[in-house]
């Protein structure tokens, strides 16, 4: 099986939902008590697609001014960016702009961006009108996604575009940064971990524990 | 007393024979002192006020007792009258600024004004910036609170003008205590019972906990370049690490004491914990501190060789992991500048909990940017190893051990003692009994352990020993060159019972010294 292994950071204002977000994913839960990410959180997932396997380190970033310098740390070499905004705040949608111009400076690789717009379920307090949303998104060669991370509605898509963008990536020789190999001489233990039946036939679903917590499932007390 | 000394000095003579100290009456039971220490070793008010000058006065008996709390009830009457002798305040300032105080201002804040929950709280803590910006208001909303703040900026100013400083105000039952720092005024209104001194130490964690945040660097340039900077931006989300320190300032007496508490462990099972997280870190490069705590107690800690870590620094941390629940959900990667350690820059701080099933927190702090990935990995070996040695489970069982009550110390008279390990600067007391265990109760005996400890550390006239008997308990507090000891008993006590716990408690700890502190100094 080919793996693919892919870095994604989330970038976005304070408060949007981002953690949210990818505690929603990885962590299928959604907690109306998270503590504001302080720098960053890492977490890793799997997505086999067909016969491709992907694997995401996903930084999630504290958006709060005083961590701005620190944005680089965890953008440089990031081969998909996920930029979320709050729908019911303009302002979030507008320091996405900053966002882009940012990562268009400084970042030479090709990426696949998501403009996110998250808090769908609060649709009638809505600042930031789907259609502008979309005619942004395509302008900067991206996809526009609108979710809500407390129903859980349109977060499995996201995540899902990001890795099939980069398998489309990684066909491009041009990529370097992606990381490419098949996983039968690169066994890595993980593997042990693969999950009950696929979700779809052709779409497989793997969100292991992130590292440090995978021997846990196998330890013993 | 003349029969209970001899019965003491009969009881105690193998053990005190070495008489190193002139308490001749007390033992002499201090824990060995290590070469070098893991933390740096503190005195209370160490590098936040000066260091007083020791008492040359030597305690020999009992009748000393009495005549050291002769001195120490001068001392607090005088307190009363002047609450300020070591020259902090100044008496013109005082005055006028006591009568600006009881002149009503013309416009009033709406949470001053309307808000009468605001008004009665007993302690305010007001940050704002040396042009009049709202920073932070421990309660109620800068926002509402501008006209405050203006006062407060114009006090500090106007004295500022003549190249003074102003320090602390005392007015009816109100004590007013100013911090100014650069760019920066911290002030706290409070009705309680603690010392400029004391609130000076708070006010200056507080400060520190900014520096945190920010760095020095940053905090001075962002006000070079603009003077009415409104700091919050910059602090957005960091208003909760205030909040918690200044509760953990108000409920613990860790930072009273300027002490850590350790995970009771096992010497065996943390040096062999300490030795699996060196073999797993020794080789990376840049590595400085490896710091496990769980439970708001120290695990342990390694660090490079030269550097040291600091308690105040330590606390910082503390309260970084206890307010920040999204540590739990992900390995965090995260700049956090230490201001004992450096000032001006930042560590960056691989924060993990070691396992779902093991809640105890490694912090792996290093000055390389790019070394998430190798201490991702070491984290991951670490765990794995301990796991292996049934090590996770040794800190499970620590941390869900409920604590030790002293009654299990066999020292039926005392009810509760704060002892702390200057060397090492760390402390331990049992955990808190009746009438301690409700919050008013554990609030009244750390009034009673900050008055004693406020007694015996006056800058003006520091004590070695104090004995201070009310209706609600007798406070026992001592000082030695190797620990302090603060003991709560019960109100009607006699000395000689009082001293003969003392030395049950000091053999107590000296027996257990190995697994309630870490004596070693482990480095990389
Ligand atoms: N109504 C609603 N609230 C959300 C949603 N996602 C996140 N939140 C809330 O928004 C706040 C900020 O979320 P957080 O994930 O910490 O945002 P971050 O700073 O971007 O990581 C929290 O109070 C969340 O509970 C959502 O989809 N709908
Ligand atoms: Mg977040």
């Amino acid at each position: 099986m080919r793996t693919i292994e892919g870095k994604i950071v989330v970038l976005g204002s304070q408060g949007v939902g981002k953690t949210s977000m990818v505690v929603r994913y990885i962590g299928k839960m959604f907690s109306h008590h998270i503590s504001p990410t302080i720098g960053a959180s890492f977490f890793t997932c799997k997505i086999n697609i067909d016969d491709t396997r992907v694997k995401l380190q996903v930084w999630d970033t504290a958006g709060q001014e005083r961590f701005r310098s620190m944005a680089p740390m965890y953008y440089r070499n990031a081969n998909a960016a996920l930029l979320v905004f709050d729908i019911t705040q303009y302002h979030t949608f507008t320091a996405i702009k900053n966002w882009v111009k940012e990562l268009q400076r400084n970042v030479e690789e090709p990426m696949v961006l998501a403009l996110v717009g998250n808090k769908t379920d609060l649709v009638n307090q809505r600042k930031v009108l789907r259609e502008e949303a979309h005619q942004y998104a395509v302008s900067i060669g991206g996809t526009y996604f609108e979710t809500s991370a407390l129903h859980d509605e349109g977060i499995e898509e996201v995540f899902l575009n990001s890795a099939i963008g980069m398998i489309k990536l990684s066909e491009d020789s041009q990529c370097t940064s992606l990381r490419i190999y098949d996983s039968s001489e690169a066994g890595s233990p993980t593997a042990i971990l693969q999950p009950p039946p696929p979700l779809s036939a052709a779409v497989q679903l793997d969100k292991g524990p992130s590292p440090g917590e995978q021997e846990r499932v196998l330890g013993c007390c | 007393m003349a029969s209970s000394k001899s019965e003491e000095d009969v009881d105690d003579k193998g053990e005190n024979d070495e008489g190193k100290h002139p308490e001749g009456n007390l033992l002499n039971f201090e824990p060995e002192v290590p070469v070098e220490s893991m933390l740096v070793p503190t005195d209370n008010f160490d590098s936040f006020e000066q260091e007083a000058p020791p008492d040359p006065a030597t305690l020999q008996d009992d009748d000393n007792l009495v005549e050291c709390q002769k001195i120490a009830r001068n001392t607090s009457d005088e307190n009363t009258e002047d609450p300020d002798k070591n020259g902090t305040s100044r008496s013109m300032s005082e005055l006028s600024l006591v009568s600006v105080e009881s002149s009503e201002p013309q416009q009033v804040d709406d949470e001053v004004s309307n808000n009468s929950e605001w008004r009665s709280q007993e302690k305010h803590i007001f940050i704002l910036s040396s042009a009049g910006k709202p920073i932070y208001s421990r309660h109620g909303s800068e926002d509402k609170l501008v006209t405050l703040f203006g006062v407060m900026q114009a006090l500090v100013s106007f004295i500022g003008d003549d190249g003074d400083t102003v320090r602390s105000i005392h007015a009816q039952g109100t004590l007013f205590v100013f911090l100014i720092k650069g760019p920066i005024i911290l002030a706290c209104v409070c009705k309680t019972r603690e010392s400029v001194s004391q609130i000076t130490v708070q006010l200056n964690y507080v400060y520190s906990q900014i520096v945190s945040v920010l760095t020095l660097e940053q905090l001075t340039r962002i006000y070079e370049q603009r003077r009415n900077y409104d700091l919050r931006r910059l602090l957005a989300g960091a208003e909760r690490l205030v909040d918690h320190l200044l509760i953990a300032l108000e409920t613990q007496p860790a930072l009273l004491l300027g002490a850590v508490q350790c995970l009771p462990l096992a010497s065996t099972t943390r040096d062999t914990i300490t030795s699996t997280i060196v073999s797993c870190c020794n080789k990376i490069k840049n590595l400085v501190f490896a710091i496990l705590v769980g439970g708001n107690q120290l695990v342990t800690l390694i660090r490079m060789k030269k550097f040291f870590l600091h308690p105040a620094d330590l606390h910082l941390i503390l309260n970084l992991v206890n307010s920040s629940e999204s540590f739990k959900a992900a390995e965090s990667w995260t700049p956090i500048c230490l201001p004992k350690f450096n000032s001006r820059g930042f560590l960056h701080a691989h924060v993990s909990y070691l396992a779902e099933d093991c809640q105890a927190c490694l912090l792996l702090l290093t000055v390389d940017p790019d070394l998430f990935f190798p201490l991702s990995e070491a984290k991951q070996k670490i765990v794995e190893k301990l796991r292996r040695a049934s090590l996770l489970q040794s800190i499970n069982a620590a941390l869900a051990h409920p604590g030790t009550p002293v009654s299990q110390l066999g020292v039926p008279e005392a009810r509760h003692f704060l002892y702390k390990c200057k060397a090492t600067a760390q402390f331990w007391g049992p955990v808190p009994a009746p009438p301690y265990q409700s919050s008013e109760g554990a609030k009244r005996l750390l009034d009673q352990y900050r008055v004693l400890h406020h007694r015996l550390h006056a800058p003006s006239q520091p004590l070695k020993l104090l004995y201070l008997q009310d209706h609600a308990e007798t406070m026992l507090g001592w000082i030695t060159t190797g620990f302090e000891l603060y003991v709560a008993f019960e109100p009607l006590v006699t000395k000689a019972n009082a001293i003969s716990a003392v030395n049950k408690i000091l053999r107590w700890i000296k027996k257990d010294e190995n697994g309630l502190f870490i004596t070693n100094a482990p480095t990389f």
